[in-house]
C-alpha cells in the first residue's frame, strides 16, 4: 500500500473533461495501487469503455505495472475493452431465466442480427450483452434494454425493440474505433 | 445516544400518527422493473388531487416479498395488498382509503405464503423506507449497538454471537461465532471487517433484496463484528450490477456517520468504526474469501490456497472477518434480543430462519424468510404455491453451481446444512429454483458447467481445464453422441476436479453433475442410449453416428 | 530470514519419521528427506502460489488434500505423498495440461528438455484419453531474442513471478481468465515493442516447456539455465 498524496503529476491523455472524474476517483484513494478496480469503474462510466490510452494513463497515474492493468480489466466480465453500441440490451441468463427461455432470446437475437454475446451490429447501433443474474428472477426471463429492466420478455418483444433501435431516428455514429487485441498479441515475425 | 434515539423514534412515531393512512409502495428492484416508480408518483399525485395529503402518506418501501405480483402496494390502515398495480389503479385505491379496498386488486395475505414466514432478517422489509436512517432507528435500529458499546464487553457480543448458533449465510455454514472468536484473537491493531456482497449465485437475489429494503442493518451488524473483533475499518464488497442496492448503501453509510454512529467516535464512545463501499467487478469467484481479499486489493480475484484462513492473514495480510449480508443482517436481533433466543429458532444443528429466493417453475415466486428445517415440501408446494397449472415439481435446485437438484421425492426433507449436504447439495446463499417436468437435468447440468467453465479464475489446473472437458462431455450426452466410456470418464473428471481443485468454485462445480447423475441417471443413459431427450429440451443430433471415445498418443514422451 | 527462534518439529512423511523446521513446508521437507512430490509451477527462488496443484498430498486427519509447497509443517503431522488416489489425480492433471494446449512434443524446441514432457513420464501418463481442446492461439516472435508460442504455454506464471519478484519490471501478467488465460507482456502487446521488458531473459530460462525460448534454436535444442535463480535468491536473502 504505497501511497502517494501528492502524485497527481500525469497529465490526462486529453483536455477531455471526463478525465477529472477518473482523477477524483483516483485521489479519493490517494492515488493507490488497489484502487485501480473503482479507477477502472470510473473511466469505464464515463467513457463507456476502457480503451489503451485510458489503460495506460491510470497505470502511470497509480504507478501499476501496465501488464496488471490490463490483466485486471480483462478478468472482469463488468469491464469492456470495447466501445458499446449506441443502445445495450442485457439478456439475463441466471437460472430462473435460463429454464424460462434465456437461450431462446439470444437464439432470435443471434438469427435477427447476427450478434452474439458481446457483439455489436455492424452499423453500431445495437449490442447483445448478458448477465450472470440480474436478480430479477421472479420476472424471468428479464432483459435490459438500456437500462431499463423488462420481465417476462418474448422472442419477438426482443426483436421488435431492437429493431426499432435500428430503424429509429438517432443519427449514424461512426464508432469502429480500433479494438484491443482480444487474442494475446498475434505478431510473426 | 440511547437519549438521542429515543427522541428520533418519538419523532417519528409522532409524524406517523398524523397520518390515518400509510400507503407502502416497493420500490425494490423487481417491482421496479415492472413499474413501481411510476405507480408510487401516480399515487402522490392522487392523494394531492383528492385533497387528502394531511391524512394519507406515500412511502416508498423495501421488498414486500411476492415479487410476482409486483408491482405491490400495500395499505397498512386497510390491511389491504394490492398486486399488479398499474398507473390507472391508483385512483380507486386512493378513493377506497375511507370506503373499502379495492378487491380486484387485492392480494390475499391470509395465505401460507405471508402466514408461514418467520421474518428476523426481514422485519423491516417492505415496512420501513431503505433511504431514512430514522425509520430503521424507530423500529428499534442500533439499539442493539449502543446497548453492545456501553453495557458489553466484545467477549460478551461473541459470545452471544456464539450462543445464537448463527453458522454462515453465505453457504459454508461455519459457526459465525466461531470465526468471530478467531479473528478476535488474531494479534496486531490493524484488523478488518468485510461484509460479502457479491450475490453471485444465479437464481439468488436475499441478499440484494435485504440492501435495497435494509441496509442500515448490515451496517449496524458490521460495526458489532468491528466492536466484537477489534477493527476499526469494514469494506462491503458488491456487486457492480446492483446500482439501486448499492445507492441505498451509499446513502446509508453517509446517515449513519452524520448520525455519529460511524466514525471515530461511535455512539459516543472511544471506539471508531468506519465502512467503505468495494465494487465488484462480475467475477463469480469473487464470492470465495481469498479472491474476494484480492479483489478488494486491486487485483485479479484469483484465490489462493488456504490455510492461513483470513482470520489470521487477510486483507492486506492483516487479521479480517468475511461474512455475507445475511449473516451480518441476522446480528442485530440477536444482540437486541438475545442469543438464546435465536437458538430456540431452527434445528439442532441449524439455528435460527434462513432467507430463499423463490424462483422458476413456482407460482409465487419472490423472497421469503422460514425457521431452518421447514421441509422443502412446505416451501415449494404450501408457502410457494406449487407449480403453476398444477404440474408436478420435478425437482428443486439449491445452492446455485455449487448444488445440486433434489427431486420431488425427497421433497419431505427439512432444509439445514446437514440434510441438504446429506442429499447432495448444499444450503448455498439460499437460492431455490424449482424445475418442472419441462426441465431435462442433462440440460440443467450442462448449464451449470458451462457457468462454472467461464466463471474458471483459469489459475489452478482441474478447473481451468477439468471444467471445460466436463462440459464438452455434457454437450456430448446432451446431443446424442456420447457413449457409456463417456459418462465414466465424465465421473472420474467429477472426483478429479472436485477433490485437487484450489477453491471451492472448482471443488463444488461438479455437484450439479454429481447430483443430477445420483437422481436422474435414468435421463443420461436415456440420451445416450436411445439418443432421446425424454423432456424434450435437448437437439439431438439427427444422424447420430456412434464414435469410439478418442485416444491420442502423448506424441512421443521422450526419456 | 528470521533464524532467531525457529523450534524444530518432528512428523511421518510416508510412515518415516522426519525432523523439521516449524517453517518449512511439506514440500520442503519431503525433498530434503528424499521424497519425490511431483510439481510444476513451484520454482524454488519465487513465491508458491499452489496452482498446478500436482503437488498435493494426504495428511491425516485432514479430509481435503493439502497443497505441499504452501502447507507448513506441523508437529505430529502424517503425510502421505504417494498412494493409488494421488497417483490417479495427478496422472489426470497432467492429461488436463496436455489436451489444454497444442504440445507436440515432436516438433518442439524443448522436447527432452521440458518440465511437462518429464511430468508425464514421472506420473506414468502414456495416452491421453480427453480430447484435444485445440485452441487457436498464436506466435509472437516480435522480441529480437526471443519467442513466445502460446502453444506450448501452461500457465504456471513462473515467467510472471520471474520478472516481477526478481528482475523488478513485472512485464508478464495474465489476462483473461479460465481457459482463455494468456501470458501478456504490458497492454498485451507485441513483446518487442514492450516498454517495461529489460530483454534479460530470467522469463525464457525458468519456463518449464517450449512457451519461452531463444530465438535460432530448433527441435530439442532449447536448454534452460535456472542455476541463477537459488543464487540471486540466496544472495538477496544473505543482505537481510
Amino acid at each position: 500500500m504505497a501511497t502517494n498524496p501528492r502524485q497527481s503529476a500525469v497529465d490526462p491523455p486529453s483536455d477531455d473533461k471526463r478525465w477529472r472524474i477518473v482523477q477524483a476517483a483516483m485521489r479519493r484513494n490517494g492515488f493507490r495501487r488497489d484502487a485501480l478496480i473503482e479507477t477502472l469503474h470510473a473511466v469505464q462510466e464515463s467513457f463507456g469503455y476502457l480503451d489503451e490510452e485510458s489503460l495506460r494513463y491510470v497505470a502511470r497515474s497509480l504507478r501499476a505495472p501496465m501488464s496488471h492493468v490490463y490483466g485486471v480489466s480483462t478478468f472482469y466480465h463488468f469491464f469492456s475493452l470495447k466501445p458499446a453500441g449506441e443502445h445495450t440490451c442485457v439478456v439475463c441468463t441466471g437460472t430462473a431465466c435460463y429454464i424460462k427461455g434465456a437461450p431462446g432470446l439470444l437464439d432470435a437475437v443471434g438469427k435477427e442480427f447476427h450478434i452474439g454475446d458481446g457483439e455489436t451490429t455492424e452499423d453500431g447501433k445495437v449490442s447483445l450483452l448478458t448477465a450472470r443474474c440480474l436478480g430479477s428472477c421472479g420476472l424471468a426471463p428479464a432483459a435490459v434494454f438500456d437500462g431499463q429492466v423488462a420481465g417476462k420478455v418474448n422472442r419477438e418483444a426482443v426483436v421488435e425493440r431492437l429493431h426499432a433501435w435500428q430503424n429509429g431516428p438517432a443519427a449514424v455514429k461512426a464508432s469502429p474505433e480500433s479494438s484491443p487485441e482480444s487474442e494475446g498479441s498475434a505478431v510473426y515475425a | 445516544m440511547r437519549e438521542k434515539l429515543a427522541e428520533i423514534k418519538a419523532i417519528e412515531e409522532d409524524a406517523k400518527a398524523q397520518y390515518t393512512h400509510t400507503v407502502n409502495v416497493c420500490t425494490a428492484a423487481g417491482c421496479l422493473s415492472s413499474g413501481a416508480a411510476q405507480v408510487k408518483e401516480a399515487l402522490g399525485k392522487e392523494v394531492e388531487r383528492s385533497g387528502l395529503e394531511r391524512w394519507c402518506q406515500v412511502k416508498g418501501v423495501g421488498c414486500l416479498g411476492l415479487c410476482t405480483a409486483g408491482p405491490l402496494v400495500e395499505v397498512e390502515s386497510q390491511s389491504a395488498m394490492y398486486g399488479h398495480v398499474t398507473v390507472e389503479d391508483t385512483p380507486a385505491i386512493v378513493g377506497g382509503l375511507n370506503t373499502k379496498p379495492v378487491e380486484r386488486l387485492r392480494v390475499p395475505t391470509g395465505t401460507p405464503f405471508f402466514l408461514r414466514q418467520n421474518r428476523i432478517v426481514l422485519e423491516n422489509s417492505g415496512r420501513i423506507d431503505p433511504e431514512r436512517i430514522e425509520e430503521y432507528i424507530a423500529a428499534g435500529g442500533y439499539s442493539g449497538l449502543v446497548t453492545a458499546l456501553t453495557e458489553m464487553t466484545p467477549a460478551q457480543v461473541i459470545d452471544e454471537v456464539t450462543a445464537s448458533g448463527l453458522r454462515g449465510r453465505g453457504g459454508g455454514g461455519y459457526p459465525t461465532g466461531l470465526k468471530w472468536t478467531t479473528v478476535a484473537k488474531a494479534p496486531g491493531p490493524d484488523k478488518y471487517v468485510i461484509c460479502n456482497a457479491d450475490e453471485g449465485d444465479p437464481g439468488a437475489f436475499m441478499d440484494r433484496s435485504v440492501l435495497e429494503s435494509d441496509p442500515h442493518r448490515v451496517i449496524e451488524g458490521m460495526i458489532l463484528a468491528g466492536y466484537a473483533v477489534g477493527a476499526s475499518q469494514g469494506y462491503v464488497y458488491v456487486r457492480a450490477e446492483y446500482p439501486l442496492a448499492i445507492e441505498h448503501l451509499k446513502k446509508a453509510i453517509s446517515q449513519a456517520r452524520r448520525m455519529g454512529l460511524l466514525g471515530r467516535s461511535v455512539a459516543e464512545t472511544t471506539f471508531g468504526f468506519n465502512i467503505d463501499i468495494r465494487l465488484g467487478a462480475g467475477a463469480f469467484v469473487c464470492g470465495e474469501e481469498t479472491a474476494l481479499i484480492a479483489s478488494i486489493e486491486g487485483k485479479r480475484g484469483q484465490p489462493r490456497p488456504r490455510p492461513p484462513y483470513p482470520a489470521e492473514y487477510g486483507l492486506w495480510g492483516k487479521p479480517t472477518l468475511i461474512n455475507n449480508v445475511e449473516s451480518f443482517a441476522n446480528i442485530p436481533p440477536i444482540i437486541r434480543n438475545g442469543g438464546e433466543w435465536y437458538a430456540s429458532l431452527g434445528t439442532e444443528k441449524s439455528k435460527g430462519t434462513k432467507v430463499f429466493a423463490l424462483a422458476g417453475a413456482i407460482t409465487n415466486t419472490g423472497i421469503i424468510e422460514v425457521p431452518m428445517g421447514t421441509s422443502l415440501q412446505e416451501i415449494v408446494y404450501e408457502i410457494g404455491g406449487g407449480v403453476p397449472g398444477g404440474g408436478r415439481c420435478k425437482a428443486v435446485q439449491t445452492g446455485g453451481p455449487s448444488g445440486g437438484c433434489i427431486p420431488d421425492a425427497y421433497l419431505d426433507n427439512p432444509v439445514d446444512y446437514d440434510s441438504l449436504r446429506s442429499l447432495g447439495s448444499i444450503m448455498g446463499s439460499g437460492g431455490m429454483i424449482v424445475m418442472d417436468d419441462s426441465s431435462c437435468m442433462v440440460d440443467v447440468a450442462k448449464y451449470f458447467m458451462e457457468f462454472c467453465m467461464t466463471e474458471s479464475c483459469g489459475k489452478c489446473v482441474p478447473c481451468r481445464v477439468g471444467t471445460v472437458q466436463m462440459y464438452r462431455l455434457l454437450d456430448k450426452i446432451s446431443t446424442g453422441r456420447a457413449t457409456l466410456e463417456d459418462l465414466a470418464l465424465l465421473e472420474n473428471l467429477c472426483d478429479m476436479v472436485q477433490n485437487t481443485s484450489l477453491c471451492g468454485l472448482g471443488q463444488t462445480a461438479p455437484n450439479p453433475v454429481v447430483s443430477t447423475l445420483r437422481y436422474f441417471r435414468d435421463e443420461y443413459i436415456a440420451h445416450i442410449e436411445e439418443k432421446r431427450c425424454p423432456a424434450g429440451v435437448c437437439k439431438i443430433h439427427s444422424s447420430v453416428a456412434q464414435t469410439d471415445s478418442p485416444s491420442y498418443a502423448v506424441a512421443e514422451v521422450a526419456q | 530470514m528470521n533464524r532467531g527462534q525457529v523450534r524444530i518439529v518432528t512428523l511421518k512423511i510416508d510412515g518415516k519419521d522426519v525432523g523439521a523446521r516449524e517453517n518449512e513446508t511439506i514440500l520442503e521437507v519431503a525433498r530434503e528427506n528424499g521424497f519425490d512430490i511431483p510439481t510444476l509451477c513451484h520454482m524454488e527462488g519465487l513465491s508458491d502460489i499452489g496452482a498446478c496443484r500436482l503437488c498435493l498430498v494426504e495428511v491425516k486427519g485432514s479430509n481435503k488434500l493439502l497443497t505441499a509447497c504452501v502447507t507448513t509443517v506441523q508437529e505430529g503431522m502424517e503425510v502421505t505423498t504417494h498412494s493409488p488416489r494421488l497417483d490417479s489425480y495427478r496422472r489426470m492433471t497432467v492429461e488436463m495440461l496436455f489436451s489444454e494446449r497444442n504440445h507436440v512434443c515432436a516438433v518442439c524446441v524443448s522436447n527432452g528438455h521440458c518440465d511437462l514432457q518429464n511430468l508425464a513420464v514421472d506420473v506414468g501418463l502414456t495416452h491421453i484419453t480427453v480430447p484435444y481442446l485445440y485452441p487457436k492461439v498464436s506466435i509472437d516472435a516480435s522480441h529480437e531474442r526471443f519467442v513466445l508460442d502460446h502453444n506450448r504455454c501452461v500457465l504456471c506464471t513462473r515467467c510472471v513471478r520471474v520478472c516481477d519478484e526478481i528482475e523488478g519490471a513485472h512485464t508478464w501478467d495474465l489476462m483473461g481468465r479460465g481457459v482463455k488465460t494468456r501470458v501478456i507482456t504490458d497492454l498485451a502487446e507485441a513483446w518487442g515493442d514492450s516498454e517495461s521488458c529489460t530483454s534479460c531473459g530470467k522469463c525464457v530460462q525458468v519456463c518449464p516447456t517450449g512457451a519461452l525460448f531463444e530465438k535460432g534454436k530448433s527441435v530439442a535444442e532449447m536448454t534452460k539455465r535456472r542455476t541463477f535463480l537459488p543464487y540471486l535468491t540466496s544472495m538477496r536473502n544473505g543482505d537481510e
